[in-house]
């Protein structure tokens, strides 16, 4: 069945990867409805009545603004890892194909709780509970993919993952290639990283930093219910092997998100809030603190934009690209160290393809080049905090 | 276990009166061979002959005991469920998580190194002759013709494309020398629709299947008519049609793969099995452990073959491992596992043929050890001239060459005369030659080739890569290779 699928291969929708300079054009291959990062058919209000030059009349608008409202609301409301795991028992329904291997993924439900219920439901086999070896089922799940099925990898923390991390750059990333197009690897590997919960440093990894060069696989990182479930959805449809970034503090963030099916596209930035003053650009749980710092920045009257890039690799250098040509100022708030992370990245590209657009030198603020410790305000303090980002933002905007 | 609980307790009733040892170690040996309640770990095929070898060693620290009743004895509980102390063997069992296991008071080490090596299955002695008693299953004259063939042209294919390298007409080589009857053996014993993750000596595996002359050398010289589009180097073959997947050079990365490929198998339910090899060096990766480990635990099709073959670049085996080979290895996975002499074309027919079958049938991987000498350099890039004899490569290239003893195995029946040899290899010689020079005067792939597949479709940042090295290309056209189509 697995091989007789494959065959048919192209009948498949996959999200095509499309060239970011014709956004006008739909993309070539599909059959459902990809919902732009906008997403204003969905969950309420983002930015609320926002009019150019004028005072602003939200401060800030967050999704979770609009869940905290009447029942009486289309959708269900439910937590981040609820929303993964209703993302990823939709696509298992609806393709035989897909399954999900891990450490105690099984009965036990993941570590977080990701994959509850599955194995129940869709058997041992197809939802597999593999002994402690990264490097082994990351092995499996490229054998399993070049083979013809599509499975879902989790890291118990995606720290772990560095374990496997030959497999996925030499296999997942290689393999289409250097077998000349003849074999596809169409895997899912994900799981929960970055800083938070005092679970010391090797639990609290930024692999995006580590993985952004492999040719061959995309990076995603997901922020809110509501596109932790588009991407997972997104991932698992896609031909090319796709590591989705959960992060270890937002699984049990609540959300309300629409009953019909959507799927979000892995290479677009999502727009949190519009604005005019400058262009802060983050993904994953920094979000967060940048929303709460626009708060204080709106108060104190400045306008910031504020988009979730989402796309880890690759960027979305049409969304960024026109923020920039508005706002000209550009602020870079991430989880990954200072020295070789997506931020370090993010400024090489943005420097090289929009310096003319700026009138100040780009801002990263990110994490020391320190391994995370444990102490509770020691680690408080190796994340950016939103103090931080409004007094970058005021320097900045000077 | 109260079965084996109220058998002590019968077996201390028999020690107060003192019965002769031999009666003893009867009934000894019968309870052993007659409960329930233990599991024989070599599987269904193993019967009580051995049994008796596996707890030959606790039986005869049993008697041992029995003959010195005042000897102090080490860690003697004095409390016990029985009043009597003269019997301290009492073997009570407990369960742990893993299952139930029976105490011994006897502190006993087991040894690292049994005093045997384990045997080698062959069938075929050096004169071409089975030897006497061998049990093997028969060849017929077709499958045994086209199988000496294949391993004339593979030995043929070898030498050429080797000289081929030395002549820097290709960049790299890795030959098969001295392991032609593993390659096409197996491949004989094996069907198309088993999966093939290879380490990087089994082209012989793609011959057998038809990969042409023609279609070795398109990879070696990586044109356009490559499948992998002239993104590997030489020998990393790799063809989906021929269900051979395409060879990553780390050792050992194929063998977690292949779990993956058996549980795609499994769900399947096909009637196929995967076959993941790998060389003596090849397990000494953790990835060895990891995926015997998994193929074991998930109960998945997968026949492992290891060629060992004595050498991994310049570490000879000694220096690999300290166990008895690889072979030992399987026990420690709960891995079925056989040695056999890799230079034997029969004896690894007979074995992949019968592996190949449980491993299908009862749906578990078993390990095959595949005993030979690599008689070529690691590859081209090695002189194995520098660690070791000359003298020794020599004597498995000639006396312990498997064709030689295949060949005189083939004439002996009828099936294949000196005619019939020279005929071959003169045509095979010709055919290498003119497929060579086809590949080398075939058009390199066209530079979008570097830039596709990469992903499944082209993303704007290598289209924008792709856009800027054409541009430079056409600017500096005299410094690009003018043989490579823009």
């Amino acid at each position: 069945m697995a091989a007789m699928l494959q065959a048919i291969g192209g009948a498949s929708p996959s999200v095509a990867f499309s060239d970011h300079y014709n956004k006008s054009s739909v993309s070539s291959i599909r059959s459902f409805p990809v919902i732009r990062s906008d997403a204003r058919s969905s969950s309420g209000s983002i930015h609320g009545s926002f009019k150019p030059g004028k005072i602003i009349t939200k401060a800030t608008a967050t999704q979770t603004e609009s869940s905290a409202s009447a029942a009486s609301k289309p959708g269900h409301e439910l937590l981040m890892f609820e929303a993964l795991r209703e993302g990823l028992e939709e696509e298992m329904d609806r393709d035989p194909r897909v399954c999900v291997f891990g450490e105690d993924v099984g009965h036990y439900g993941g570590s977080y709780k990701v994959t509850k219920g599955l194995a129940q439901k869709y058997g041992d086999l197809r939802v597999l509970d593999t002994p402690i070896a990264e490097n082994s089922f990351t092995g499996m799940a490229v054998g399993a993919a070049m083979t013809g099925l599509r499975p879902v990898v989790e890291g118990m923390n995606m720290g772990f993952l560095l374990l496997a991390f030959n497999q996925i750059s030499d296999n997942c990333g290689m393999l289409h290639y250097t077998s000349g197009g003849q074999f596809t690897i169409p895997t899912v590997i994900r799981g929960p990283g970055g800083v938070g919960r005092q679970l010391g440093a090797e639990h609290s990894q930024r692999l995006e930093s580590y993985f952004q060069s492999i040719p061959g696989i995309q990076l995603v990182a997901c922020s809110t219910v509501y596109n932790a479930k588009g991407l997972m959805k997104a991932a698992i449809r896609s031909e090319n092997p796709v590591v989705l970034f959960e992060h270890v503090l937002l699984y049990n963030l609540k959300e309300r998100i629409p009953d019909e099916e959507y799927v979000l596209s892995l290479e677009e930035a999502e727009m949190v809030r519009p604005g005019e003053h400058i262009t802060i650009l983050t993904y994953s749980r920094m979000r967060y603190h940048v929303m709460q710092a626009a708060k204080t920045l709106v108060n104190k009257g400045y306008d910031p934009e504020v988009i979730d890039i989402r796309s880890l690799k690759p960027f979305d250098l049409y969304t960024i690209g026109n923020s920039v040509k508005k706002t000209h100022r550009v602020l870079i708030v991430e989880e990954c160290m200072r020295t070789g992370g997506i931020g370090a990245s993010l400024t090489a590209a943005i420097n090289e393809n929009f310096h003319d657009y700026l009138d100040a030198p780009i801002v990263c603020l990110s994490s020391q080049d320190v391994p995370t410790p444990y102490a509770g305000t020691l680690e408080e303090w190796t994340v950016v905090q939103p103090s931080q980002i409004v007094a970058a933002v005021e320097q900045l905007c000077k | 276990m109260a079965i084996w609980f109220s058998r002590s307790r019968k077996i201390a009733h028999f020690l107060k009166p003192k019965i002769a040892p031999s009666e003893f170690l009867y009934k000894i040996c019968s309870n052993y061979a007659n409960s329930s309640s233990f599991r024989t770990l070599g599987g269904e095929n193993c019967r009580n002959p051995q049994v008796f070898s596996d707890y030959s060693t606790t039986i005869l620290a049993f008697r041992r005991r029995w003959w010195r009743p005042e000897s102090t004895r080490a860690g003697e509980q004095v409390e016990t469920p029985y009043s009597d102390d003269d019997y301290e063997d009492e073997n009570q069992a407990l369960d742990f998580p893993g299952g139930r296991v029976t105490f011994t008071p006897e502190m006993k080490f087991i040894s690292e190194a049994s005093d045997k090596r384990i045997p080698c299955y062959r069938v075929l002695g050096d004169d071409g002759h089975p030897i006497s008693g061998s049990r093997y299953e028969q060849v017929d004259k077709e499958t045994a013709v086209k199988m000496y063939k294949s391993m004339v042209i593979l030995q043929i294919m070898d030498n050429i494309f080797y000289e081929a390298q030395r002549q820097g007409r290709i960049s790299f080589y890795l030959t098969s020398l001295g392991e032609e009857a593993i390659n096409i053996a197996t491949a004989a014993a094996l069907t198309l629709d088993d999966v093939i993750l290879p380490q990087y000596r089994e082209p012989g595996i793609l011959l057998w299947r038809g990969f042409t002359l023609q279609e070795f050398a398109n990879q070696c010289f990586g044109n356009n008519a490559d499948y992998g589009k002239g993104r590997q180097m030489p020998i990393h073959y790799g063809s989906n049609k021929h269900n051979f997947f395409t060879i990553s050079s780390p050792i050992a990365t194929q063998l977690p793969q292949a779990a993956g490929v058996a549980y795609s198998l499994k769900m399947d339910k096909k009637e196929a099995c995967v076959v993941a090899f790998t060389g003596d060096g090849g397990t000494s990766e953790g990835d060895f452990h990891a995926g015997l480990n998994f193929a074991a635990v998930l109960e998945a099709p997968v026949l492992f073959i290891c060629r060992n073959n004595g050498w991994a670049i310049s570490t000879p085996t000694s220096e690999q491992f300290r166990s008895d080979g690889v072979v030992v290895k399987g026990q420690a996975y709960g891995i079925r596992s056989i040695r056999v002499d890799g230079n034997d074309a029969l004896a690894v027919y007979s074995t992949i043929r019968a592996a190949r079958e449980m491993v299908i049938r009862e749906q578990k991987p078993i390990l095959v050890e595949a005993l030979s000498y690599r008689v070529g350099h690691h590859s081209t890039s090695d002189d194995s001239t520098k660690y070791r004899p000359i003298n020794e490569i020599e004597y498995w290239k000639t006396a312990r060459n498997p064709l030689a003893r295949f060949q005189k195995w083939v004439h002996k029946n009828g099936w294949w005369t000196d005619d019939d040899e020279s005929e071959l290899r003169g045509s095979i010689r010709k055919q290498l030659l003119t497929a060579i020079q086809v590949a080398e005067k075939t058009e390199k792939p066209p530079l979008a080739e570097m830039f596709s597949d990469v992903y499944s479709h082209l993303p704007s940042n290598l289209h924008e890569q792709e856009k800027s090295l054409r541009e430079t290309i056409k600017r500096h056209r005299q410094d690009y290779p003018t043989d490579v189509p823009v």
